[in-house]
């Protein structure tokens, strides 16, 4: 249990979201006999819900510093329609569609940007503006038609790693990645604990770290195998490579450097931290342009996708990426949220989505069901939040012989958890006040 | 005047966890009479009136309340409003976007068959308002009317509530000369018809010349009840009243090593953030020498805070002009990240909401001041985080089981330890420290104080602004007075002392 806290940070939602992921894939792997967990199944699952997951990283940023951003949806389908007949009509090649996406996203970033910090109108009006703006902008370029796109551009959303080396009757790239993945895991866990040796904190003692690395490497081993051992052509899809690069980076920019200190800082306290030197409105600019330039990629990935730019592209993404990022345990206050929780909140959500579907359940029980996991979710922590008392979580890790949920790290020192312990324990103080 | 007394309080006590704010405190008003309670910031004015409008319910308190020869034991504001005591607050309780008399029958609204009576509520506010002197159409939205007639809706308001006895809390802290004068001659006039009042103000000037009676209210205690017109009682009586209590040894050994002047500010003048034709700053001039400690004296609302934050890069309120010299150099600070760049730090009065991200934990808060310097390439250095606040952990002596504690499970003292630890990371040449020790208990101050002297041993500038006289003369090798926005008066060390003080910071007629 503390390993798994280790790996994925303190905070007791996020740590229970995890339990609730991998509760939905073994329920809904039972239920539908052995349809969830299958190399085709998976791929659909990430080719289907990367663009959410995207995102929801932007959201998150957003709602850490107490905004909210409801114009996504519309700006992916501005953005696709525009590349779209850019490169139909103008015939630019299709990695030029894309930086000229990128482009346009990062240009009415500047736009939101600019209404949110500088004139300092609230973001839930100006994105509010922004997706009536956008929609119609998306129709009125397009004409309300569908435009399709070069089949470059498809491999955008609906691609595959190629086939190289020896013929090993995997897709050779995607073990790469898998084994990559799992040395880098070893690697990290023995550096951390290099690290607390170094300044004499107490270890954890050493089964920990190895169940914890045996776990973790076996699920990154069989998810690889899954990947690897589809159809022919196939591999880990490109959507979700692109939406990994995007964790990794937004998970170290949000954890490590000082650009992400500050939007903490804004979202936890804004008048303590332009007491403190954060130059508050540059925060809010960039985190809300920064959302802009995402939305443009996962507006381009689903045009990739799905072939074709259209007028209806994008409608309610927004509140997908919205519920992901609370799911996720952000707090509607601010100040509160992980880049990782957020995503693991989308993939409750797509598991949920993907196993319903796969049961024959039709889209109104679908909705309702993902409506009552996202109040449920919340209400949970809020209920928390009012007594004072850890979650049913922690109460169920402290009975494993566990910390008693977030509030005592087993380990002391700062360094034992790699992503989101100092994240964890604003949440556990959240509670408290 | 009929004499008989309309409101006693027998020996109230009330504590807070680990404070007593009250003990033993009683208070005598007769009917019809202006009675003033006097005391320095924090010595349970506020507390009392509290107790006394059932804010804090019966229970909460020790002690009886006798009002109008009987005992009541109030449990909400609503039940003493009831038995005739309304609280008018400093800050004031009405709603901007509604009218004058929606304001005034705001939870008290006449309904016939469950609609508002309109014509009612008109009416009786045009009574009201005539008679508290006020001529407004009673639809007038309380945003369009100014701060001394909303202070005269409220009285309004109260008298709607058939008040028998007004407190009222610096009511005329707010307000300009002539709209002050108007309120006490209202006062005046209500007691004339036989309401009593109670009034809490630091302008003695206007309680001598309006109060029948003064209870002098010092640590909790009540001292002493005076008679204005039998016991000859004028300004000077009451600051001896006041401030009477002997300077204990509350402070470490310091031994000044002052050096020459660093830092300077020349005819500093800021508007209002909003209303800027409304000067918080006039002309404000001062000096701080290497290792030198400088108070800065001033009742609350003088502007004390308004002038740190303005030097400290125009983090308040609309520059209007001045000119800040550091090192004899004139440097311009516009922005709060130039202000630290420059050397400086502040330290803000309210921890709470302007000092600190509840949400963060004591490493985070200790270096988020000047993040750069744990910061390796792109990286936020963690272990170099931790190392840090650790140091000053064991330095400052901070009392939690670690430094990965969230900031708001600490009590005020060792929060305001985290605070200081912030700004000492960033090295600053001067440290402005506003109210550093508001809501600290007595241990934990004489800690903060020798934190300070530390500092200034160090050969750092240190201006600390407090409303608490005590200490800035326990602390400061020169001490500024301000009032109003202007700075009346610079005394040293020897020159200084509560009467003088008090004198220049309520710009008492007398000290001219």
């Amino acid at each position: 249990m503390n390993s798994l806290k280790q790996i994925f940070g303190g905070n007791t939602r996020q740590f229970g979201m995890i339990f609730a992921l991998v509760a939905l894939v073994v329920f809904f792997q039972w239920r539908t006999g052995g349809k969830t967990l299958t190399s085709g199944n998976m791929m659909n699952l990430f080719n289907g819900n990367s663009y959410i997951l995207i995102l929801a990283i932007g959201m998150v940023l957003v709602i850490i510093a107490g905004h909210i951003d409801l114009s996504v949806g519309s700006i992916a389908a501005f953005v696709g329609i525009v590349v779209a007949i850019a490169m139909r009509d103008w015939g630019i090649p299709w990695y030029m569609g894309v930086v000229l996406g990128l482009l346009l996203g990062a240009v009415i970033g500047v736009w939101q940007g600019f209404w949110v910090a500088y004139v300092g109108i609230p973001a839930f009006i100006v994105t509010l503006a922004g997706m009536l703006i956008f929609r119609g902008a998306n129709q009125a370029v397009g004409d309300s038609n569908t435009v399709p796109v070069p089949e470059g551009f498809q491999y955008l959303g609906a691609g595959y790693l190629p086939e190289v080396g020896p013929n090993t009757g995997y897709n050779n790239l995607t073990l790469l990645i898998g084994f990559a993945l799992v040395a880098f895991v070893v690697y990290s866990e023995f550096k951390s604990r290099r690290k607390l040796e170094k300044i004499n904190a107490d270890l954890p003692p050493m089964w920990v770290p190895i169940v914890k690395l045996v776990l973790l490497s076996a699920v990154i081993l069989y998810a690889t195998y899954l990947f690897a051992t589809g159809r022919p052509g196939t591999s880990f899809p490109i959507p979700g490579i692109i939406l990994g690069i995007l964790v990794i980076i937004y998970a170290f920019i949000s954890n490590k450097t000082i650009a992400g200190r500050h939007v903490y800082a804004v979202g936890g306290n804004r008048h303590a931290a332009e007491l403190s030197g954060v130059q508050s409105k540059r925060v809010n600019f960039m985190v809300m342009m920064n959302m802009s330039i995402l939305a443009a990629l996962a507006g381009m990935i689903f045009v990739g996708r799905s072939t074709a730019s259209g007028p209806f592209d994008g409608t309610g993404w927004e509140l997908d990426a919205i519920a992901a990022v609370f799911i996720g345990g952000a707090a509607v206050t601010g100040g509160v949220g992980t880049v990782v929780g957020s995503i693991i909140g989308g993939l409750v959500m797509a598991v949920l989505n993907n196993g319903l579907q796969l049961l024959g359940i039709g889209a109104d029980l679908t909705q309702i069901i993902k409506g009552l996991v996202l109040l449920v979710a919340v209400a949970f922590d809020v209920y928390n939040k009012i007594q004072g008392k850890p979650s049913i979580i922690g109460l169920l890790t402290r009975n494993f012989g566990g910390g008693g949920g977030a509030k005592k790290p087993v380990t002391p020192a700062p360094q034992s958890a790699p992503t989101e312990q100092a994240v964890g324990t604003k949440e556990v103080i959240s509670h408290d006040v | 005047m009929n004499n008989h007394t309309i409101l006693e309080m027998r020996s109230i006590t009330k504590e807070f966890p680990g404070v007593k704010a009250l003990s033993d405190v009683s208070l005598e008003v007769q009917a019809g009479e202006i009675h003033a309670i006097c005391g320095e910031n924090g010595a349970g004015k506020s507390t009392l009136m509290k107790v006394l409008s059932g804010l804090y319910p019966h229970g909460d308190y020790t002690g009886e309340i006798i009002f109008q020869g009987e005992e009541v034991r109030f449990k909400d504001i609503r039940s003493s409003e009831a038995a005739g005591i309304v609280i008018i607050h400093q800050e004031l309780a009405l709603i901007p976007e509604l009218s004058i008399a929606e304001n005034i029958f705001l939870g008290n609204e006449p309904t016939r068959f469950g609609v508002i009576n309109w014509d009612y509520v008109n009416n009786t506010t045009l009574e009201l308002l005539a008679r508290v002197g006020l001529s407004e159409d009673p639809i007038t939205k309380i945003k369009d009317i100014g701060v001394g007639k909303q202070q005269l809706v409220e009285i309004a308001k109260a008298l709607n509530k058939s008040v028998k006895l007004l407190i009222l809390d610096e009511p005329t802290a707010a307000l300009n000369e002539s709209d002050s004068q108007h309120l006490l001659d209202l006062m005046a006039g209500l007691r004339s018809k036989g309401i009593s009042c109670i009034m809490i103000s630091h302008k003695l000037n206007e309680i001598e010349q309006i109060a029948d009676s003064i209870t002098i209210i010092r640590d909790g205690k009540s001292i002493e009840t005076l008679h204005v017109k039998n016991d000859g009682v004028d300004e000077d009586r009451i600051i001896r009243g006041m401030v009477g209590r002997s300077l204990e040894s509350r402070f470490p050994d310091h031994t000044p090593s002052i050096g020459e002047t660093f830092f300077e500010v020349r005819n500093w003048t800021v508007g209002h953030p909003t209303v800027s034709d409304r000067l918080v700053c006039k002309n404000s001039s001062f000096h701080v020498r290497r290792g030198e400690i400088v108070g800065f004296a001033g009742l609350m609302g003088a502007g004390r805070t308004e002038l740190a934050r303005s030097v400290f890069g125009r983090s308040y309120g609309t520059f209007k002009s001045g000119q800040i010299l550091i090192d004899g150099k004139e440097v311009t600070l516009r922005s709060v990240p130039q202000a630290i760049d420059a050397g400086l730090a502040y330290v803000t009065e309210d921890r709470k909401s302007l000092g600190l991200n509840l949400l963060d934990d004591i490493k985070t808060t200790t270096v988020s001041a000047d993040l750069k310097k744990i910061t390796r390439g792109l990286v936020v250095d963690r272990d170099e985080e931790f190392r840090v606040a650790e140091e000053y952990r064991q330095t400052l002596r901070t009392k939690t089981p670690s430094v990965n504690e969230g900031v708001a499970k600490l009590s005020g003292g060792n929060q305001q330890k985290v605070v200081l630890a912030k700004w000492m990371f960033t090295d600053p040449d001067l440290l402005i420290l506003d109210e550093p020790t508001r809501g600290i208990d007595v241990g934990a101050k004489y800690e903060i104080y020798g934190i300070i002297q530390k500092l200034a041993e160090q050969g750092k500038g240190v201006i600390v602004i407090s409303s608490e006289l005590p200490e800035l003369l326990g602390l400061s090798d020169r001490i500024y007075t301000i009032f109003e926005g202007a700075i009346t008066g610079e005394l040293t060390r020897d020159d200084a002392n509560q009467e003088s003080l008090m004198k220049l910071m309520t710009a008492s007629r007398k000290s001219a």
